[in-house]
């Protein structure tokens, strides 16, 4: 890392956990928490995407894991009363079971055909919450507590969310320390030897596999992880919004987590981060434009394809190309 | 029996309709449209305009429908497809520009018809009845063959005029085509804009029998897509057996399953996924497209 990279990182790390909170004392936009928590939990799933893309499939389907997410950890919490905190990573690695099971047969797909299948997926997931016992169908799963307290060896590290003056804040705090720590592992894996392995894959599958790489075994690990993040993010949300329904996660969702990446830049790891930025914000920014709001939202979507498809951020490396 | 098979039938003509708008547009430019749901409910919001507003005949409102979707396929293959893919690193990004165009003919339909759901006033009375054993209304009846006739009409235009022995020289390769002379940018418009026409023919069509709304564009587009993966992408023939294979699935699913609570769309994208494991490219579909 050069000190260049280093400064942007801790300008980043400043802005996220104090200018953001102070900012929004000072102006008094406490609406403006929801709203970044919403863009730091949907960035995480937008990471997992963004995984997916970095080995050269297109992922429709982190909605799906959102969805799973979400009820493996709602379920656990009401049902069987167990700590929100230890349902999280629980979350995340029954959505890894789950994307094991589904990837190896489908990631043989490429291209479109990939496509494709991960968005019939998330309208599967959907009809099985709709029609499987435990998720209480249609009705979803209402009045879920806040998170409790999380203490090891009787040393409180975060306190009961129930008894906080301002959860909201709180929320945020664990929203965006949960992004920063998605971020550096994904960081972690691109510039680790499995992060080039996955770019062999990106480029050409037979290749690689003809030098010796295996392929099956990476996909299959990629798409894992990938949706390791979506479920995290879904488990994280069900506790903001103490409820979740069958339609807290459609195929508009999955069609959105792509679209943040694709934004922000496929070539970037920031990227998804960016997008996700840019188009919630946004969207949620175009309120004021009423019965507008959508029309000039595609607009702007469609302008900004046809100035910069390769997402945002490759506007900063017109000299030279980093990737 | 033959009540489900009728109904089957029914279904799977205009989804093979739907499906070829989308698969002739994937096979030419290698775009998945996601608007393919959006554009057939503004053809069905068009045909309900000039039919049930200003009082002009059916057959009116169809051929207005398929003209008009045409007319906005065509600008949005020239001013927004060409530019970005001429531009773009990875194919891919056209995804992106294909959901900003169904958010915009989402946003453009809300402001111009509205949300409500229309309907237009019966076309043909009556409802034929075979002994009791099969019960079908004239005007679905006549939607069906409409349908196959365009099919029909389809087949025969890709198979023996010029604009369509160039299309599917286009599709197989296209380099190729372009040395052989095939003006690319001319043909690729052309069929952007037949594929946006057909998805706005059957609109037209299926305005006639339950009426068209807003939020219908979405799952359509899923459901073609589903065809497409049954029968293959990018292939003609396996655009019309998905259509009806996925009608026939559907039809079967709702009167068989019905008991089990409605599960028959849980059923077909089961089936549909682990058919998929087994035979990735779909039926008749050139392996990875």
């Amino acid at each position: 890392m050069t000190t260049k990279n280093l400064l942007g990182l801790g300008t980043f790390l400043i802005t996220v956990f104090v200018l953001v909170p102070v900012g929004i004392s000072v102006s008094g936009r406490w609406d403006f928490y929801y709203t970044l928590t919403s863009v730091a939990l949907l960035s995480i799933g937008a990471a997992g995407v963004w995984l997916t893309f970095y080995i050269g499939r297109i992922n429709i389907g982190q909605g799906a894991y959102a969805l799973i997410g979400g009820y493996v950890s709602a379920v656990l919490v009401v049902k069987a009363d167990v700590s929100f905190w230890l349902t999280l990573p629980l979350a995340g690695l029954f959505c890894t079971t789950v994307s094991v099971l589904i990837g190896l047969p489908i990631l043989r797909l490429r291209g479109v055909y990939f496509a494709m299948v991960t968005l019939v997926l998330t309208e599967v997931t959907r009809l099985s919450a709709l029609a499987l016992p435990v998720t209480n169908g249609a009705k979803g799963i209402t009045s879920i507590p806040l998170p409790g307290e999380l203490s090891i060896l009787g040393l409180t590290i975060i306190p009961d969310f129930a008894t906080m003056q301002n959860p909201k804040l709180a929320f945020y705090l664990l929203a965006a320390f949960l992004m920063v720590v998605s971020y550096a592992v994904l960081w972690r894996i691109v510039n680790s030897r499995l992060g080039h392995l996955c770019r062999s894959l990106q480029q050409n599958e037979e290749l690689a596999a003809s030098i010796g790489v295996n392929v099956a075994y990476l996909r299959v690990l990629a798409y894992g992880i990938s949706s390791f993040y979506g479920g995290i993010a879904g488990a994280v949300f069900v506790a903001i919004s103490q409820s979740i329904y069958p339609s807290s996660f459609v195929v508009t969702d999955s069609v959105n987590f792509m679209l943040y990446c694709f934004l922000g830049g496929l070539g970037y790891v920031s990227g998804p981060m960016l997008g996700t930025l840019l188009l919630y914000f946004g969207w949620n920014l175009l309120s004021v434009a009423k019965e507008y709001q959508l029309l000039v939202y595609a607009s702007v979507m469609i302008a900004l394809m046809l100035a910069v498809p390769n997402g945002v951020l490759s506007l900063f490396d017109r000299k030279g190309d980093r990737k | 029996m033959e009540q489900i098979l009728a109904n089957g039938l029914y279904l799977g003509a205009q989804y093979a309709l739907i499906a070829l708008g989308l698969t002739l547009i994937f096979s030419l430019m290698n775009v998945l449209n996601f608007a393919h749901g959006q554009m057939y409910v503004f053809g069905g919001f068009v045909t309900y305009t000039v039919v049930a507003q200003f009082g002009l005949p059916f057959v009116v409102g169809l051929l207005l429908s398929g003209a008009i979707l045409a007319v906005i396929g065509a600008l949005i293959e020239k001013f927004l497809f060409r530019p970005v893919i001429r531009k773009s690193k990875r194919e891919e990004s056209t995804m992106l520009l294909a959901a900003g165009v169904a958010f915009f003919l989402d946003a453009v339909i809300l402001l111009a018809f509205g949300e409500k759901q229309r309907g237009i006033p019966k076309i043909v009375d009556g409802v034929m009845n075979l002994n009791f054993r099969l019960i079908m209304p004239y005007d679905r009846i006549m939607v069906a063959v409409l349908a196959v006739a365009a099919i029909i009409g389809f087949i025969l235009y890709m198979q023996y005029s010029k604009p369509g022995r160039a299309m599917r020289a286009l599709a197989q390769d296209r380099v190729a085509a372009q040395l052989m002379g095939v003006d690319v940018d001319r043909y690729s418009m052309l069929g952007f804009a037949f594929g946006a026409m057909l998805a706005g023919v059957v609109g037209g069509l299926l305005v006639a029998i339950t009426g068209v709304n807003l939020g219908m564009g979405g799952p359509t587009s899923i459901k073609a897509f589903m065809m497409i993966m049954i029968g293959g992408a990018g292939v003609i023939s396996g655009a019309i057996a998905g259509g009806f294979i996925l009608g026939m699935m559907e039809s079967v699913g709702l009167s068989v399953l019905a008991a089990y609570g409605n599960i028959t769309y849980l059923v077909i994208f089961a089936s549909l996924l682990i058919f998929l494991a087994i035979r990735p490219q779909g039926l008749m579909g050139k392996p990875w497209g």
